[in-house]
């Protein structure tokens, strides 16, 4: 049912772990839902110079927050935010339907660690250009289904 | 890199056919090939096929042979037994009472009845997954006109107190219907002492075909087809009968009846050693469903802080054939309807893992499932913040 990407991906996770002293950190998803994601961002003159991620959830949760992170070291935090859940799941060779709330997720997990770092250094957060509200699951509801 | 070695450890999802039925089956494909309903030789001999098949199935439960119909699983055979009595009793009563942990063919078959205005009662369970006798009593009313309750749960194992449950039924003058599906060649039946009036089972379960099972009715009850046209099975059941998956049904039954006691302590034998091994290995780890009344192969544990669906995928790398009663794999969002009705948290049925062992798993198997679980365990949590978090709670304690 996955890709042979999303397989490499999950067997053989990049950027795995913590950064104890990150610049910013976002948290998204519940464990009542089955998927939590946590990025971790070190940013030095306005690129990622650094980034980690921890996740719990499925196949695709992990595959999703691999591929993110990938496609966002090196970038300016302008150039990261832009970075589509959309285009997670299409370098990740397609996700099925169901999973697609995985990329969804990695989205917003990097939103929040942007928006993280850049309230910790007294910017205004950035907005939600395209709200995802329709489409993935309400992580943000108990009953994971809107 | 991928393992060669395969560890089946899912017999509740269907088992491999046995050898010696698929011997049995195969003379009727080309040669034995006559429809039963035809009047020659050929014809004749599927007959006979079909009905000693009917006497290896009735023995197994006790039931008589004109009892037993063949169906083409055990979803159509709940079908059957929960559309037909409703169908055919609906002047007495419009209740139907069921359990919360049923299978989707007979819990999804009385949610479809409920919308078309019958009233149906799902009795909760206790922790362990069983159903409280005093609640089935305080649910039958005078519309009350079947109560279907599966004999072991596929999912957790959990066997239910079916024959008290028939014994209540019985009082009541309402009809008992039981899912045996994965009861079959684990548990003793006997549908004369255990008051049960149907039963539904399925072949692939215990080693025999797919696409064949049969549904026990208790002679003299009224029940309604399912499936209408031709007048086989005595005009209950139309359809050309499927003879070869018949045949092994029947060789299949018999030797699962046959060899259970012997079985049973075998294999209870390698889970319990498996269950030990991973609650003594692998913390933060619960037993789901009952501890002593459970089918002998069935081990269902949740580990916490990780998912299933990840942990299948792994163990699948490692050639381990698991399940998991995780959302992620059922192609819902809600995990497991059995684990949340026994009052497991969502969080923790997402970390359950199904293993359910069989004829063919041995010592080296269990050991070897051990050795990789610890293994998968390990490597999701190091990715898990639930685990990273739990980890910092610890130190600072």
């Amino acid at each position: 049912m996955y890709s042979e990407k999303v397989m490499d991906h999950f067997m053989n996770p990049r950027n795995q772990g913590e950064i104890t002293e990150a610049d910013g950190v976002g948290e998204v998803g519940n464990p009542t839902c089955g998927d939590i994601m946590r990025i971790f961002l070190t940013v030095k003159d306005n690129i990622i110079t650094e980034v980690k991620f921890q996740t719990f959830g499925c196949g695709a949760a992990v595959a999703s927050s691999s591929m993110a992170t990938e496609m966002i070291k090196g970038k300016t935090l302008e150039e990261a935010w832009e970075v589509s859940n959309k285009a997670v799941a299409e370098a990740l060779e397609g996700l099925p339907a169901i999973k697609m709330h995985c990329s969804v997720l990695a989205e917003e997990g990097i939103h929040k660690a942007i928006n993280d770092y850049r309230v910790k250094h007294g910017l205004e957060p950035w907005v939600e250009k395209n709200p995802h509200s329709h489409d993935h699951h309400g992580h943000e509801d108990e009953t994971c289904s809107t | 890199m991928t393992a060669e070695r395969i560890v089946y450890m899912d017999h509740s999802a269907t088992t491999a056919t046995d050898p010696a039925v698929v011997d049995a089956m195969i003379p009727w494909f080309s040669k034995g090939y006559g429809n039963p309903s035809s009047l020659y030789r050929i014809a004749r001999e599927s007959k006979k096929a079909i009905e000693e098949a009917r006497n290896q199935v009735a023995t197994a439960l006790g039931a008589k042979p004109d009892e037993i119909y063949f169906t083409s699983g055990g979803t159509e055979a709940d079908n059957w037994a929960i559309k037909g009595i409703v169908s055919a009793n609906h002047k007495k009563g419009n209740h139907i009472i069921t359990s919360a942990i049923e299978h989707h063919a007979a819990l999804h078959t009385c949610e479809y009845l409920e919308k078309q205005g019958f009233t149906v009662t799902y009795l909760p369970v206790d922790e362990t997954g069983q159903v409280r006798i005093s609640d089935l009593k305080d649910a039958i009313t005078d519309q009350t006109i079947l109560v279907t309750i599966m004999f072991a749960n596929n999912e957790i194992g959990t066997i239910e107190p079916i024959a008290e449950i028939g014994k209540v039924c019985r009082e009541h003058g309402v009809f008992f219907h039981t899912d045996a599906v994965q009861a079959i060649g684990n548990v003793p039946i006997d549908v004369e002492a255990m008051n049960i009036d149907l039963l539904s089972l399925s072949a692939h379960k215990f080693y025999g075909p797919k696409g064949i099972g049969a549904l026990y009715i208790r002679k003299g009850i009224r029940i309604d087809n399912l499936l209408h046209g031709g007048g086989q099975e005595k005009r209950r059941r139309a359809g050309t009968e499927n003879i070869p998956g018949i045949v092994g049904l029947g060789l299949a039954i018999e030797r699962a009846t046959a060899r259970m006691q012997e079985q049973n302590k075998r294999i209870s034998a390698l889970r319990d050693r498996l269950l030990d091994g991973i609650l003594k290995t692998i913390p933060n780890t619960r037993l789901n469903g009952h501890p002593k009344e459970r089918l002998p192969g069935n081990l269902n544990v949740s580990f916490d802080f990780i998912e299933g669906e990840s942990m299948l995928l792994l163990l699948d790398h490692f050639g381990i054939c698991a399940s998991t009663g995780s959302a992620c794999t059922s192609g819902s969002l809600e995990p497991s309807h059995v684990l949340l009705a026994t009052g497991l948290p969502a969080e923790t049925a997402h970390g359950s893992l199904r293993l359910t062992l069989g004829a063919e798993n041995t010592d080296e198997d269990v050991d070897y499932v051990l050795e990789q679980l610890q293994k998968v365990v390990t490597r999701l949590r190091e990715m898990s913040p639930l685990y990273a978090d739990h980890k910092k709670r610890s130190c600072n304690v």
